[in-house]
C-alpha cells in the first residue's frame, strides 16, 4: 500500500534568474513507514514537502496521496493528513487548549483536544498562552495541531530544528508512538542522527535531486569504507593525501580540524598509517575511529558536509 | 463545535486580549466626540469686540455701546485700533471725529461676517442714542432648532468615520498579521472552509464596531443632547450595513498585501479621500460640481448621507432603501472579490 507517490516532480520558482528548487524527484512512501528527506539548506526539502502537502503547486510532475490527487480531492486529502510547517507562529494570545480546539473543529473526526495535548506532554501548559511557551513547547503545540485530526499521514518539516537534545528525544517518542499506532510519517531534517534513529527509509537530496534512497543501514553499508578514522598531526596542515595509497583506505579528506580517512578495515589500515607518518617525520597528536554515519554518506555523495553553506552559485549540474 | 464559531471565538478572544486595540477602538471615537463636541457646541453669543478711537467724544459713544450689552468696548488710539483690527482682536473701529460730532466713521472688514454684523448693530445703537426713532413695532422670536446645530451635523459624520476606521484597520491589520506569521498557510493546510475564515474576520469585527458606534450615539445624546430623529431600528440597520461595508473593503484592501507597511499605505490611500470629501466634517456640497460624481462614488458618502437622513431628518427604513442598497452592495461585492483575490501565503 502506498501513502504517497511522486513522479517527475519539478518546481521552478519564477524570478531572475528562476530558481530550480526541485529538479525531478520520484519517490514512493509506503503506508506505515517513516520516510526521511535529508539534505542541506536549500536542497529543496521544504519545497518538496509543501508540494506534497498541497500548499504549493508543482511546475511539473504527478503527486498522489493515498491514491488521491490535489487537483480533484484536496478536501479529502486534508481530512487525513496532519502538518507541521517549518515555520509557523501560532496566535500568541490563544492558550494551548484554545489553539488545539480551534484546529479540532476543522476535522470531521479527531482526537479530544485534551488527549492531543496529553500526547505531546503539555498537560501542565493547557491554559498557558502560546506566547509564554518555550520554543520546544511551541513546536509540540504545532505537533498537537498536526495530530488533532487523527491523521493517517503526518508531514513534519524540520520538526526538531532548534530544540535541545531532551526536547528532541521527547518529540522522537511522540513520533514513534504515532507510528506504532499505524501512522505514516514523512519528515525532513538535516540531522543525520535523527534520520538514522527514526526513519525506515531516507532520501538524500541536494540541489533538488535525490542522490540516494534507501534504509539508513543500507546507505551506510553501501559505502565501500564504513569506518572513519580522524587524525590530527603536527605540523598542522600537512598534506596527507599520500595515505590514499594504503591498503583499505578509500578516501582522505582534510576537514580543517582533523584529517578524515574512510576505511574499510581499521585493523589493517591503522598500523600502516602510523608507519607512514613516522617515516615522514610527522607527529601524531590525535586519533579516533568511529562507525560511518549518514553524514559520511552525504559527504561521499557530494563532497560537502550537510551543514556546509552552499556555494553562492550552485554549479548547474546539467539541468 | 462548529468551525465557524471556533474561528469567531478565537478572533474575539484575540481582540479582547489586546488592551491597546480595545482602547483605541472604544476610546478614540469618544475622545473625538468629546473634543469636537465641546469645541462646536452652540455657545451663548459672546460680546463682540469693538474699539472706539480716543478723543473728546469717545467716552459718550463707548458708554452707549457698552450699555447695549452686545459689545465689549475698548478705547484706544487709531493706529493701535487699526493694528487690532488687522490681527482680529477687534471687529470694528468706531470714530466720532473731533471736528464733527454729528458724524460717525466705521472701519471694518466686510469679508468678516462678525465685522459686518458689528457695524450694523453699532450703527443702530449710536443712531438711536443720537435721537433716531424706529417706525416699525418689532417682535423677536428666538427659536433654536433641534438638529440644526453643528454638533448634530457632526455626530453622524463621526459615526461614519468610526465605522470606516474600525472596519478597515481592524480587518486589514489582523489579516496581514496572520499572513506574515504564516498562520494563514497553516490554516489553509487544514480542511477549514475559506469562507468561514473570512466570514469570521468580518463578523468578529462587526461585533465590536457596532457597540462602539452605539456608545457614540448614547454619549452624544447625554452630553450634547444630540437626538436621533428617526427610529432606532433604521439606525441599527444603517450601522450594520456600514460595518459590513467597511469590513469588506478592509478585507479587500488587505487581500494581497504581505507587509504591514503596504497595508497601511493602501488603507490611507483609500481612506484619505473619504475623510476629506465624504462629509464627515462638512457637507460634500461644498466641493465644485464637477467633483460631485466622484464624491458620490466614495463608499463613505452614501453611508454618512443615510446616517444623517435617519438621525437629522427622521427618515425611516422605507425612505432610505437606495442608500442601504448601495451600502450593503459595497459590503457583499468587496467580500466576494476578496474571497477570489485573497492571497493565503
Ligand atoms: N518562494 C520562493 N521564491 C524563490 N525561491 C525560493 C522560494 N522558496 C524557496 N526558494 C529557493 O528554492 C531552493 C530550495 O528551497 P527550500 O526551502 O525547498 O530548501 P530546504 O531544503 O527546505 O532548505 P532549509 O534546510 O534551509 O529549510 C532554495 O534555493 C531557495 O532559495
Ligand atoms: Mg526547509
Amino acid at each position: 500500500m502506498t501513502a504517497i507517490s511522486v513522479s517527475g516532480l519539478r518546481k521552478t520558482y519564477p524570478g531572475r534568474p528562476p530558481v530550480e528548487a526541485v529538479r525531478g524527484i520520484d519517490l514512493t512512501v509506503r503506508r506505515g513507514e517513516c520516510f526521511g528527506v535529508l539534505g542541506p539548506n536549500g536542497a529543496g526539502k521544504t519545497t518538496t514537502i509543501e508540494i506534497l502537502e498541497g500548499l504549493l503547486s508543482p511546475t511539473a510532475g504527478r503527486v498522489e496521496v493515498f491514491g488521491m490527487s490535489w487537483d480533484t480531492q484536496a478536501d479529502e486529502i486534508r481530512q487525513v493528513i496532519g502538518i507541521s510547517l517549518q515555520e509557523t507562529r501560532l496566535a500568541e494570545k490563544l492558550s494551548v487548549l484554545e489553539t488545539v480546539t480551534l484546529f479540532r473543529s476543522f476535522y470531521r473526526n479527531g482526537l479530544e483536544p485534551h488527549e492531543a495535548i496529553r500526547r505531546v506532554g503539555l498537560e501542565d501548559k493547557t491554559d498557558a498562552w502560546i506566547r509564554d511557551l518555550s520554543g520546544g513547547q511551541k513546536q509540540r503545540v504545532a505537533v498537537a495541531t498536526a495530530l488533532i485530526g487523527r491523521p493517517q499521514l503526518l508531514f513534519l518539516d524540520e520538526p526538531t530544528t532548534g530544540l535541545d537534545p531532551a526536547s528532541r528525544r521527547d518529540l522522537w517518542g511522540i513520533l514513534t508512538d504515532f507510528r506504532s499506532s499505524g501512522g505514516t510519517i514523512l519528515l525532513t531534517t538535516h540531522y543525520m542522527d535523527e534520520a538514522e534513529r527514526l526513519c525506515d527509509r531516507v532520501a538524500i537530496i541536494d540541489q533538488g535531486r535525490i542522490l540516494a534512497l534507501d534504509s539508513p543501514r543500507q546507505l551506510i553499508r553501501a559505502l565501500q569504507a564504513d569506518h572513519v578514522i580522524e587524525l590530527q598531526v603536527r605540523p598542522e596542515g600537512s598534506d596527507l593525501s599520500f595515505l590514499t595509497d594504503l591498503e583499505s583506505v578509500e578516501q582522505v579528506r582534510d576537514d580543517g580540524e582533523a584529517v578524515c580517512l574512510s576505511v574499510a578495515e581499521p585493523h589493517i589500515a591503522i598500523p600502516r598509517i602510523l608507519e607512514q607518518l613516522a617515516s615522514r617525520g610527522l607527529k601524531l597528536t590525535g586519533l579516533t575511529t568511529r562507525q560511518a554515519s549518514l553524514e559520511d554518506v552525504f559527504v561521499q555523495l557530494t563532497g560537502r558536509h550537510l551543514n556546509d553553506r552552499l556555494p553562492d552559485r550552485p554549479p548547474d549540474s546539467g539541468g | 463545535m462548529s468551525p465557524f464559531r471556533q474561528l469567531l471565538m478565537s478572533r474575539i478572544r484575540l481582540f479582547l486580549r489586546e488592551p491597546a486595540a480595545v482602547f483605541w477602538v472604544y476610546a478614540f471615537p469618544l475622545v473625538m466626540v468629546f473634543s469636537l463636541g465641546t469645541a462646536f457646541r452652540s455657545q451663548p453669543v459672546e460680546r463682540v469686540l469693538v474699539d472706539v478711537v480716543r478723543n473728546s467724544h469717545a467716552a459718550e459713544a463707548a458708554q452707549a455701546l457698552a450699555e447695549s450689552r452686545l459689545f465689549r468696548v475698548t478705547i484706544t488710539d487709531l493706529p493701535e485700533a487699526q493694528r487690532r483690527l488687522r490681527i482680529g482682536r477687534t471687529e470694528l473701529i468706531v470714530e466720532k471725529p473731533h471736528a464733527d460730532p454729528a458724524s460717525v466713521r466705521y472701519t471694518f472688514d466686510p469679508t468678516r461676517p462678525g465685522s459686518l454684523v458689528a457695524r450694523n448693530a453699532a450703527d443702530d445703537i449710536l443712531q438711536r442714542a443720537a435721537g433716531r426713532r424706529d417706525v416699525l413695532a418689532v417682535t423677536d422670536i428666538r427659536s433654536i432648532q433641534p438638529g440644526g446645530r453643528y454638533i448634530d451635523f457632526l455626530i453622524p459624520g463621526l459615526i461614519g468615520m468610526g465605522l470606516m476606521g474600525g472596519g478597515m484597520w481592524g480587518v486589514g491589520f489582523a489579516t496581514v498579521d496572520l499572513r506574515i506569521r504564516k498562520l494563514l498557510r497553516r490554516l489553509l493546510a487544514t480542511p477549514m472552509k475559506r469562507s468561514h475564515f473570512l466570514g469570521a474576520m468580518i463578523i468578529s469585527r462587526m461585533l465590536f464596531t457596532i457597540p462602539e458606534v452605539f456608545i457614540i450615539v448614547l454619549i452624544s445624546r447625554w452630553f450634547f443632547s444630540v437626538q436621533v430623529q428617526g427610529d432606532l431600528s433604521a439606525l441599527f440597520v444603517v450601522i450594520l450595513g456600514g460595518a459590513i461595508q467597511f469590513s469588506g473593503i478592509g478585507l479587500l484592501v488587505a487581500s494581497r498585501a504581505t507587509t504591514l507597511e503596504t497595508v497601511s499605505g493602501l488603507m490611507n490611500a483609500v481612506m484619505i479621500p473619504m475623510w476629506i470629501a465624504s462629509g464627515i466634517f462638512f457637507s460634500p456640497d461644498r466641493f465644485p460640481d464637477y467633483l460631485q460624481p466622484a464624491i458620490a462614488c466614495l463608499p463613505l458618502t452614501p453611508l454618512i448621507a443615510t446616517l444623517r437622513q435617519v438621525m437629522l431628518e427622521g427618515a425611516g427604513l422605507a425612505d432610505i432603501t437606495i442608500g442601504l442598497g448601495t451600502i450593503f452592495t459595497w459590503g457583499i461585492v468587496t467580500f466576494l472579490l476578496a474571497l477570489k483575490l485573497f492571497r493565503w501565503q
